[in-house]
């Protein structure tokens, strides 16, 4: 091959210098993560030195009762969280785009807020929300205890559904619900018929947005948990204020590998839907 | 086909946006078992009328009966009326024989008898041995039959047919014309479609209602809209017509004149218009016909069937369209270009005419139609 040919988009990964920049930008993202994961591994309990490999952390990990309850608590918020929010979500992009009202504007732009408002404002405006207005009672069974941080959770993880479902809507035919209506169906069974399937690929990965979202918030759950209602993350920074010990690193490695997995799959269901939507005329 | 009752009875049909009235005041009745056609150029609210019969826009004023019953506000799963959508809307997420059971599933028929109603109607649309597939892996066309298949397969009292074929290739709308129509003579369903071609309505449909602006303009047999149109809109709508303006001057019962300035002639006609003379009239002649005659002379050629110099008007061909089958030619007549169309007779019969020939237009005295408006 002559140096001389013109190169392809791709083939510029090829020239050294864009390889070398390429290496670069990769370490600077991932050196951290790698090294977080790896010494989890590590059989000292100083985070510094590698001597040799060992599960020992992951054992003493499980063992933490304190830890697993948090880790519990995560789980059952972030699933509570996420199922609210799709059907809150969901009606919501639903009727801005359906329906024309006074005041639409105003009420998308509310809808969209939570994402762009800083979380520490978050935070802070829910301390001062469940402090003063609507007080969460803190003795109640458990998972009612969490009520408090599901509400928060709801409050930003919302409007991440809404715009996928927005999205999605927006290449839904309406003669497609039309049909279901001229062929018999109630319009709640027309939704549920037609446009349900349709928006089942923006539903899933909504859902998954939703529970990461959730299960790796630190800043407002911060603000809004109480003593008995630690969640997975705020324990690995009280964990973090004594030692960084390599048992910090096992469960940061965990959330990592969760956190990972579910937009994996989020992303897998959006792709092949995107490839599929090429067949329909 | 005449003798066939009345099923849709649109009375005094209005439907107004805000200020825009779509539909205006309409009233027409539709027979049992007829091929009916909603014609009109787009926007002409054609397709608003038809919405108001399946039940998906609420009329502003007047009210539709079908089969007696007043359904002028009952929601679209009450109707008995089904509809084939301009896009199919087939539903992507079911197979095809899903597609067509699905409005039986809704009225809980038993299984047995919905799949054998499912391969009948499937049959019916020549789509037999494709129920398991999903809409994605069929054409354009197979999408529609499904849609087809769907909408008849709950036995509807009326199938309502939006723009069916204009997304179709030419070929192949051509075949789904005739098998449409085959379908429906088969079925005896009264169909209503929508279309905003002439040839598809001409050819298909059994009577025709041309819509402009909201207002109905003519109704009646592609013939009738044709031959006998009831104003400029219809006449200049349905095929190509040459419009000549001018003023009634004599009208008696067995025979009427109107002088066309911009022909420098007269178009004499053997039968009454019941006019009032010196009125504004319209003379509409189709191209076809008109008989266009080599002009070498100053002397007239002998006609048959008219007296001498009468509709005969003296032209040179400005400009000529071979079309295959036909010959347009543009031939200026004092003011105006009239349009005349040949069948082309070629290789055997060579006389053909030339840009710049001077020729003879003639047409019968009962040629042109004479409207008022």
């Amino acid at each position: 091959m002559s140096r001389r040919i013109a190169l392809a988009p791709l083939d510029y990964a090829n020239r050294l210098p864009l390889k070398l920049w390429l290496g670069g930008v990769l370490l600077f993202l991932y050196a951290p993560l790698v090294t977080l994961i790896v010494f989890s591994f590590n059989m000292s309990k100083r985070n510094i030195i590698w001597t040799g490999f060992t599960f020992d952390w992951y054992r003493k990990l499980f063992g933490d009762a304190d830890l697993l309850a948090a880790f519990g608590n995560s789980l059952t918020i972030a699933a509570l969280s996420t199922l609210v929010s799709v059907v809150l979500g969901t009606l919501i992009a639903v009727a801005l785009w359906r329906f024309r009202f006074p005041w639409k504007p105003a009420v998308e732009g509310a809808m969209a807020l939570p994402i762009v408002v800083p979380e520490i404002c978050m935070g802070v405006a829910m301390l001062v929300f469940f402090a003063r207005v609507f007080p969460w009672p803190t003795d109640l069974m458990w998972p009612a205890n969490l009520g408090a941080i599901i509400i928060a959770h709801i409050s930003f993880s919302f409007p991440f559904v809404a715009v996928v479902v927005r999205a999605r809507l927006s290449s839904f035919n309406r003669e497609q619900e039309e049909a279901a209506r001229d062929l018999g169906a109630s319009e709640t069974r027309a939704f549920l018929d037609v446009l349900v399937p349709h928006l089942r690929p923006a539903l899933i990965s909504g859902a998954l947005l939703a529970f990461t979202l959730s299960l790796d918030d630190f800043v407002i759950t911060f603000f809004t948990a109480g003593p008995d209602t630690i969640t997975f993350p705020v324990k690995v920074y009280s964990m973090v204020r004594f030692s960084v010990t390599p048992e910090v690193n096992a469960a940061s490695t965990l959330l990592i590998v969760i956190t990972v997995a579910f937009t994996a799959i989020g992303l897998w269901i959006q792709g092949g839907d995107v490839s599929k939507a090429g067949g329909h005329g | 086909m005449t003798e066939a009752r009345t099923l849709i009875e649109i009375e005094g049909l209005s439907k107004r946006y805000g200020n825009v009235t779509a539909v205006d005041n309409i009233s027409l009745h539709i027979r049992e078992g007829e091929f009916f056609a909603l014609l009109g150029p787009s926007g002409c609210g054609k397709t608003t009328l038809l919405r108001m019969l399946a039940g998906f826009e609420v009329p502003t004023e007047g009210r539709i009966l079908i089969d007696g019953a007043d359904m002028s506000t009952v929601p679209p799963n009450k109707r008995p009326v089904n509809m084939v959508f301009q896009s199919y809307a087939v539903f992507p997420h079911l197979s095809v024989a899903d597609n067509v059971a699905y409005g039986l599933k809704i009225d809980k028929v038993p299984a047995a008898e919905r799949s054998q109603r499912v391969a009948e109607a499937l049959a019916l649309v020549k789509l037999e041995g494709y129920g398991a597939r999903k809409p994605d892996q069929l054409s354009g066309g197979q999408r529609q039959r499904v849609a087809l298949a769907r909408a008849l397969v709950k036995r509807p009292k009326v199938l309502l047919l939006d723009e069916p074929l204009s997304a179709l290739d030419a070929k192949l709308r051509e075949a789904m014309r005739d098998e449409l129509t085959q379908i429906q003579m088969k079925i005896g369903v009264t169909f209503v479609m929508v279309t905003h071609d002439q040839d598809e309505a001409l050819a298909m449909a059994d009577r025709c209602a041309l819509i402009n602006n909201g207002l109905l303009q003519h109704l009646g047999t592609p013939s009738e809209l044709y031959e006998y149109p009831a104003n400029r809109f219809t006449a200049d709508f349905i095929g190509s017509v040459n419009m000549l303006e001018g003023q009634l001057i004599a009208d008696e019962r067995d025979h009427a004149v109107i002088d066309v300035p911009a022909i420098n002639g007269k178009v004499y006609l053997d039968h009454g218009v019941s006019g009032a003379t010196g009125a504004t009239v319209w003379a509409a002649i189709r191209p076809e016909k008109i008989e266009m005659l080599a002009r070498d002379g100053a002397h007239s050629p002998t006609l048959n069937d008219a007296p001498a110099g009468h509709n005969l008007v003296a032209g040179v061909i400005h400009h000529s369209a071979y079309l295959g089958s036909e010959t347009v030619y543009d031939v200026r007549v004092g003011e105006v270009l009239m349009k005349v169309l040949r069948p082309n007779m070629r290789r055997y019969d060579e006389r053909g005419f030339d840009d710049g020939q001077p020729v003879w237009l003639h047409w019968h005295p009962q040629a042109p139609a004479i409207l008022m408006a």
